[in-house]
């Protein structure tokens, strides 16, 4: 359903969707951050970086251009390993146990953390080969119906079934910009993880598909734990019930989300929040 | 004046400006844009060029000069036993020893004067005094296609067969014009009384042209000029192709992958990269003496063996297929790896099931072309002993044998120019058409794997 207040910049909405957020009960941890660095060659990108994302919940991460905040996203599935010349530092613990931990697989880390990019990236196979990847790699699925079953309820949970039922072998490169983000999100449905990592993943979609996301989102929020880093204000405002400030690197404020917008304890957020910056 | 004004004032002397420089710019265009319309079509005029000079040059060469003789094969002359057969009780060595021997006792009869008789038949009759004249009309080798036939068949001896019989190089260049008739005669390689028999055979409609099939089921030969062939020299090429298939696709591809996917970025690398790079540019030749040092030197494998012209072509190729390899793999777009990546998939499986098929048409398009380069390639081949004269087709690629550029190369370089510059152009042209065809495949696997993304 399409909530045309959504798209309201206006502040009275947000206000209004923040009061309706602060009365949903939000989960214990699911992944605590305590002390995090992250260097890029000399260049620290994050500075002792502490948090608490609760569990079954959507987590916002906002902040200016080159803050930190998609380092710090990338810190959770350990995708800072791939970069060249990332160093990582510090606490990350998924259901009290590290990701650092020898005994964890990056795999399976990756496995249970799933991760959406700001580009939808689908891959240039077939829309069922997309959702089908995944479940096969980890061998989620135990035969062909049983893959198919899963093919199904991802798309299904991604809201996408209904508009590609009749296609699944045409490629997923060929679908508008919005179905192939939740073609993406379907994708990181389908191996089953805790926590999803959405990196601004409407920043490449219109309006429209961007409301579709964020309802989708919503939608999300009941069975997964949820962190999303948003360029717009407006969007952490309607899909996310706690959000983080970042700033050069530095974790300025975190709260509950009414709170950032309607009460920010730091004048830097007030700044941010006002349009004073960024 | 206002400041309104001031404005526009200024703004129209700039419009003149830009007006008078337009013509200046616009001439430049135009000049920039018939340069380079020059330059393409000097370089297709003189491709046209070197092309229209090799098609003139070598396509009258695939056809050739055959003398259609009635032969009596007579028995007088073919005194030969029938061939033996398997007694009851004879073991099968014994009886292929026989055999063996008939064989032996076959070659080594007088073909030569069932032809020179034929021949004397449709000439005139001062012909049987000069059979030395006479022998010489049809190229030597041509006394072996009648054994051949005796040998597959014995009951033909004593019947007449029609067959043609490749003429020699000589009476080929001297049919087809390519020498200057008005020499005199101690330059000429007919003399009158050849010339005139020629005149006779053709007279009777004897001496006629057909497809050069030769040129490319036969050796090379120096002894029997017309028939020599490009047989085995295209095995030899074939052989090393695949040679080179085999070791530089799989290696060259490995490496490529490992220092992109896998490689740390650090000096060792650098320097790595720098190499393969160099390597890539390093003249040929120096391939061959390296070939000729380690392995026909240190490794002792046998001199003018496709194998080891197969490995210094592997070596040769090599930067060409990892330099290929890694742009295509570069040019994947990040978001594809990190997609694999963020599912969970291993390093490998990232490699193996995304990268590696996106990279395929681009893989196979720097094979292909190294390959083809490989192909062509002939001043290593010299320093490995592979430009000797080889009058076999290999069997192995441990065998003796040339290439085929190697063998323009002797061809170019033999005496009987006359002969030899078309049937060189010939080979040429074979060479261009197997180019020819590797590109086609090459374009054709590109546009088969080829997805979008």
């Amino acid at each position: 359903m399409l909530d045309p207040s959504k798209f309201l910049a206006d502040p009275s909405a947000v206000n209004v969707a923040a009061a309706a957020q602060s009365e949903v009960a939000l989960g214990d941890p699911k992944v605590i951050a305590r002390d995090v660095n992250v260097w890029y060659g000399d260049k620290q990108g994050l500075k002792s970086v502490s948090i608490d994302i609760r569990s079954r919940s959507v987590t916002a991460f906002i902040g200016p251009s080159g803050c930190g905040k998609s380092t710090f996203l990338r810190c959770f599935n350990r995708m800072n390993d791939t970069i060249e010349g990332a160093r990582v530092d510090g606490t990350i613990l998924l259901d009290g146990r590290s990701i650092y931990d020898p005994d964890l697989d990056v795999v399976e880390l990756r496995a249970r953390v799933g991760m959406v990019f700001q580009k939808p990236n689908p891959f240039p196979k077939s829309i069922y080969e997309n959702i089908a990847y995944g479940p096969r790699i980890h061998g989620l699925a135990r035969n062909k119906s049983d893959l198919a079953q899963i093919v199904e309820t991802s798309l299904q949970k991604a809201g996408l079934w209904d508009e590609v039922k009749d296609r699944l072998n045409d490629p997923g490169t060929g679908l508008s910009g919005g179905q192939q983000q939740r073609l993406c999100i379907a994708r990181a449905i389908a191996v089953s993880p805790e926590v999803i990592l959405m990196d601004e993943p409407c920043s490449a979609l219109d309006p429209i598909a961007t409301a579709r996301i964020e309802e989708l989102i919503d939608e999300l929020r009941a069975n997964y734990t949820i962190i999303i880093v948003t360029h717009s204000m407006q969007q952490a405002a309607r899909v996310s019930q706690r959000t983080a400030f970042f700033h050069l690197g530095v974790l300025v404020e975190e709260g509950p989300t009414e709170t950032i917008f309607t009460n920010p304890s730091d004048k830097r957020t007030l700044d941010y929040i006002t349009g004073r910056f960024g | 004046m206002t400041v309104a004004t001031d404005i526009a004032a200024t703004g129209f002397e700039s419009t003149d400006k830009v007006r008078a420089s337009l013509a200046r710019r616009h001439a430049a265009e135009k000049r920039f844009r018939l340069i380079g319309l020059v330059a393409i079509l000097l370089g297709l005029g003189f491709v046209a060029i070197l092309f229209a000079s090799i098609l003139a040059k070598g396509l009258p060469a695939f056809w050739q000069s055959n003398i259609r003789l009635t032969i009596n094969l007579d028995p007088a002359i073919i005194k030969i036993s029938p061939p033996p057969q398997q007694q009851e009780g004879q073991s099968n060595a014994a009886h292929q020893a026989e055999l063996l021997a008939w064989r032996g006792e076959l070659a080594s009869l007088n073909w030569g004067r069932l032809i020179e008789n034929a021949l004397i038949a449709e000439l005139p009759s001062d012909a049987a005094q000069r059979r030395r004249d006479v022998s010489r009309l049809v190229t030597s080798g041509e006394r072996f296609k009648l054994r051949d036939l005796v040998a597959a068949n014995p009951n033909l001896i004593g019947s007449t067969v029609d067959v043609d019989l490749l003429a020699d190089a000589n009476v080929d260049v001297w049919v087809k014009g390519n020498i200057d008739r008005t020499l005199p005669d101690a330059q000429l390689p007919l003399n009158p009384v050849q010339r005139n028999y020629v005149a006779v055979l053709q007279e009777k409609g004897l001496l006629v042209q057909r497809f050069a099939s030769g040129l490319f089921v036969n050796v090379d030969s120096r002894s029997s000029l017309a028939s020599a062939g490009l047989a085995g020299a295209f095995i030899g090429s074939l052989y090393m192709m695949l040679i080179v298939i085999v070791l530089a696709v799989p290696v060259g591809v490995a490496a490529a992958v490992y220092l992109e996917e896998f490689a740390t970025k650090n000096r060792l690398t650098d320097l790595i990269e720098i190499n393969i790079n160099n390597l890539a540019a390093v003249p040929s030749i120096v391939f061959g003496l390296l070939g000729a040092a380690v392995f026909i030197n240190w490794l002792r494998l046998p001199l003018s063996a496709p194998l080891v012209g197969g490995l210094v072509l592997t070596l040769m190729t090599l930067p060409t297929i990892i330099i290929a390899t890694r742009a295509t793999l570069r040019a994947i777009p990040p978001s594809i790896r990190q997609a694999a990546i963020g599912l969970g998939a291993s390093r490998v499986q990232t490699i193996t099931h995304h990268l590696l098929p996106l990279a395929i048409p681009g893989i196979l398009t720097g094979a292909i072309i190294g390959v083809a380069q490989a192909l062509g390639e002939t001043a290593p081949l010299l320093l490995i002993g592979m430009s000797a004269f080889v009058a076999s087709v290999p069997v192995t690629p441990l065998d003796q044998s040339t290439a085929l550029p190697v063998q323009i190369y002797l061809w170019q370089g033999n005496e009987l120019r006359n002969f030899f510059e078309a049937r060189t152009s010939a080979a040429i042209i074979v060479l261009l058409a197997l180019m020819v065809m590797l590109n086609g495949l090459a374009i054709f696997l590109r546009r088969r794997f080829e997805k979008r993304w």
